[in-house]
């Protein structure tokens, strides 16, 4: 697997690792780490960057403010595929559509983080942080997801599939990333030697181990950007035996001010490529892995005067995978009628993405969800997490 | 931040407030160094200026495309787009005059950046360019924005932050941007003729980033209403199309303002046109808030990424005590003792790390080097941060696993052919006078070959922090 020059760093690196991980390791109880045997489940999270209009992704079509409210916007349901009596699917989401049946996937709709204002940087540092507020939190949610599995044998429990880490996977626990290069590999004695320039600096030995465990990992794949790559790209890695367990993806383009239809059509397209490249490269492992994509608010519930939708706050979350207890929408659905808005103008958010994600989070990495609820969303102020929706 | 070697004073001019040394600059007195640059700006480099015009290059496509829309069906609802071997075939060759016009402003950019006697200026250029960001996410912003660094942020840099923020909100790039170019006042003139079912309204896209990025800062107290009132008040501002005498520039279209006086922040704007939005702006650029916000990422970028207090609340008081005068400003930044901390504050971004990178090699210009390319490659591509909030300027954002990786295949890809001409181990007090840690010299001393040492010495931890 590993280089046989590297591999004595990646042991040392492991060591340095575990005996400074001091603020990630006090975050669980320890005999939980020690107890639990290395894990064969998967999860992974995708966050849809500029708040993802979950009205015209799962369409309310049953509810009769939604045509009025959206003009020219609105999705036809006659092009889209029924869900149930209310919701239909939007037409571009045909592999989903698929998962939908095959009770793969559901839809948690008007969902919302804990933050309600508007801005898209503070609404992604809210939902990937875990906290109430913006910049209250340091580390990710995922990171603090990451620091309760058991740690692997040689590698780092979760990874980016991005040439930097998101938020939600930065803190304590180290954690991998990797991107498609296009650049020439460097020569041995250069890597060698690299690595020797760095054994003494706290900062760049960590993350020089991780990129060369993960590039071990990615030898092969002849990965490239585009989404059905990168679904099989982040598979071949959570198909490997000492490969990570968590993997974050991110996607944007989300932000729809204008000529909605077109592009949300495009990126929705992009979305379903990846969901689909991911569910087929992971093989029988699809049937132990559980996904979770989500935006950090959604849009207005009327069209604006633009052709798109403005910062709005309840979206769609969307749960994915072989272990699901998929085909339906889970909705406690709050109306888009005149005095059910939030604020005269957003969905109303009727359950809470902490909530959601604690719940989905613990049962598909067999943890307890309540226990999951107090280390991933401590500020939270103790809501249920939403059980049931994976098979434990 | 962990501590490398301390740095000395002539390191932190050349690497924290430059783009990192160049040969045969050594400050002796680094303070009067990065205060004599001001004289030695150029506002207005050869690369930027020979620049094609992207606003005709930008219209003619539109003007092209009406015309063609008008023989064509509408285009299927799924996204799958138009089949018209003509119309894809412009959009092509369209796609690719955007393309180069692209590549050809980055080029200018890191030119002006390699050959620059006043890279603490052209640092500062970097940094309201980011701060004021547009992203190329499509093709009018890709065209226009080597034009909106030029033209909106250049001549400005030495000026007043009022001026920035007034060429920077008009400039097609950012009008494009965030869509205020079809934003319309729903009792305008325009709105209220034509068929109803279609009448188009307000986009409030621009105005809430003005005040929550590019002004007030987020969480500074405004209010949604607020943001829609502002957004009403910019209704009109536009970009000029094929029928007039200079295409896509600002244009301000009277019949899509929305008519009446407008609230904001508590105070009543009665102005009539362009001006209301224009005398709203001038105030949130006044205001404390914004002081606060400027100096708050002033601090971070050079003090690190936790900007120290009494330096953001000195900093701040700078900006409201001299109406905004950037120079006041930089000469109280130059003279903040937070700024000259001998341990490393930063993390260099791609764009930092490369430009200092080719400027230490010796590099005047970049030539065959596909700067577009290789930021691409790097994890920053230029003017592409995907959101009006700009780059992050926080350390872990760059410092990752794998974009560490990138900048080593990167150096090696860089000194194979400069091997033989540069001795790494002579090099290296240059680019950090009497700064560099014994180690890195001990291990670039031992490389195996003079191009190993020059790629250790460009990656270690001492030339990736500043």
């Amino acid at each position: 697997m590993s280089h046989p020059i590297l591999a004595p760093l990646l042991g040392r690196r492991r060591f340095i690792a575990c005996a400074g991980a001091g603020l990630g390791a006090m975050l669980v109880s320890p005999q939980l780490v020690l107890a639990a045997a290395q894990t064969e489940r998967r999860f992974i999270f995708i966050i849809q960057r500029g708040a993802a209009d979950g009205l015209n992704i799962v369409v309310p079509y049953a509810d009769p403010a939604y045509a009025r409210l959206r003009g020219d916007l609105a999705i036809d349901p006659a092009t889209a595929t029924r869900l149930d009596g209310t919701f239909a699917l939007h037409p571009s989401l045909k592999q989903t559509a698929a998962m939908f049946a095959a009770k793969q996937a559901l839809f948690v709709h008007a969902a919302a983080s804990p933050y309600r204002d508007r801005s898209h940087f503070d609404g992604q540092n809210v939902l990937e942080t875990g906290g109430t507020q913006p910049y209250q939190t340091r580390d990710g949610w995922l990171n603090r997801l990451t620091g309760m599995l058991p740690p692997l044998h040689g590698g780092d429990s979760a990874i980016a599939i991005a040439a930097t880490v998101p938020q939600a996977l930065r803190g304590g626990v180290e954690v991998s990333s990797y991107a498609p290069s296009a650049l020439p590999q460097p020569s041995d004695d250069l890597m060698m030697r690299v690595g020797q320039l760095y054994a003494r600096d706290e900062q760049f030995h960590p993350a020089w181990s991780a990129a060369l465990a993960a590039r071990d990992l990615a030898e092969g794949t002849g990965a490239k950007q585009d989404p059905a790559s990168l679904g099989h790209l982040t598979a071949s890695f959570l198909t490997k035996p000492a490969g990570p367990r968590i993997a974050m993806l991110e996607t944007s383009g989300w932000d729809t001010h204008s000529g909605q239809n077109n592009r949300l059509a495009g990126q929705l397209k992009a979305l379903d490529t990846l969901l689909a490249s991911l569910r087929d490269g992971l093989g029988p492992v699809w049937a132990q892995t559980t996904v979770v994509v989500a935006t950090e608010f959604g849009r207005t519930a009327a069209a604006n005067g633009t052709g798109g939708t403005d910062h709005g706050t309840g979206s769609v979350a969307w749960v994915l995978g072989g272990n699901v207890r998929g085909g339906r929408v889970v909705a406690d659905w709050p109306g888009l009628a005149n005095g059910q808005l939030y604020q005269n103008r957003d969905l109303r958010p009727t359950v809470g993405l902490d909530a959601l994600i604690a719940g989905v989070a613990g049962e598909a990495l067999a943890l307890d969800p309540d226990h999951v609820a107090r280390v991933l969303f401590p500020l939270a102020g103790g809501a249920r997490p939403v059980t049931g929706l994976v098979s434990v | 931040m962990p501590v490398s070697h301390a740095l000395s004073p002539q390191a932190i001019a050349l690497n924290r407030f430059g783009l990192g040394a160049s040969p045969g600059a050594a400050p002796a007195d680094p303070r009067g160094w990065l205060l004599d640059q001001f004289a030695h700006y150029e506002p207005r480099p050869a690369g930027f200026a020979a620049l094609p015009d992207a606003g005709a290059m930008v219209t003619a496509y539109q003007a092209e495309r009406r015309m063609e829309r008008k023989n064509q069906p509408p285009a299927p609802a799924d996204g799958t787009g138009v089949k018209d071997p003509a119309l894809l075939a412009a959009r092509q060759d369209y796609g690719q005059q955007v393309q180069a016009l692209y590549r050809a402003a980055v080029q200018a950019r890191s030119d002006a950046a390699l050959q620059t006697q006043a890279p603490f200026v052209e640092r500062m250029v970097h940094f309201w360019s980011n701060h004021f960001c547009v992203s190329v996410d499509n093709q009018p912003v890709t065209a226009y924005a080597g034009a909106f660094e030029r033209d909106a942020i250049r001549p400005h840099v030495l000026g007043r932050f009022e001026d920035m923020a007034m060429a920077v909100e008009h400039h097609p790039a950012m009008l494009i941007y965030l869509n205020q170019n079809q934003s319309i006042g729903p009792n305008s003139v325009a709105a209220q003729r034509g068929d109803p079912a279609k009448r188009r309204g307000l986009n409030e896209n621009l105005g809430r980033e003005i005040m929550e990025l590019h002004t007030l800062g987020v969480r500074s107290g405004y209010t949604q209403a607020d943001v829609t009132e502002f957004a009403r008040a910019l209704t009109g501002w536009s970009v000029s199309g094929a029928e007039s005498n200079e295409p896509g520039t600002f244009l301000f279209r009277d019949r899509q303002h929305e008519p009446g006086s407008r609230q904001i922040l508590g105070r009543t704007y009665h102005q009539l046109g362009e001006h209301q939005a224009r005398a709203a702006l001038a105030d949130f650029t006044h205001a404390p808030a914004t002081a606060t916000h400027i100096a708050t990422k002033l601090a971070r970028h050079f003090a690190g990424d936790t900007p120290p207090p009494a330096m953001v609340e000195r900093l701040a008081g700078v900006f409201s005590s001299s109406g905004g005068d950037l120079p006041t400003l930089y000469k109280a930044l130059i003279d903040s003792p937070e700024a000259w901390q001998p341990q490393p504050l930063k993390f260099k971004t791609p764009w930092e790390w490369t430009i200092s990178a080719l400027r230490g090699l010796g590099r005047g210009e970049t030539g065959a080097i596909q700067m577009a390319a290789v930021q691409r490659q790097l994890g920053q591509q230029v003017w592409k941060p995907g959101s009006p909030a700009g780059w992050d300027d926080i350390s872990a954002s760059w410092i990752a696993p794998d974009a560490l990786m990138r900048r080593v295949e990167f150096a090696q890809r860089l000194v194979l052919p400069l091997g033989d001409q540069i001795d790494a181990r002579a090099l290296a007090p240059r680019l950090l006078p009497a700064s560099l840690d014994p180690a890195t010299a001990g291990q670039v001393a031992m490389a195996e070959s003079p191009a190993s040492a020059l790629a250790l010495l460009l990656v270690s931890p001492d030339f990736l922090r500043r």
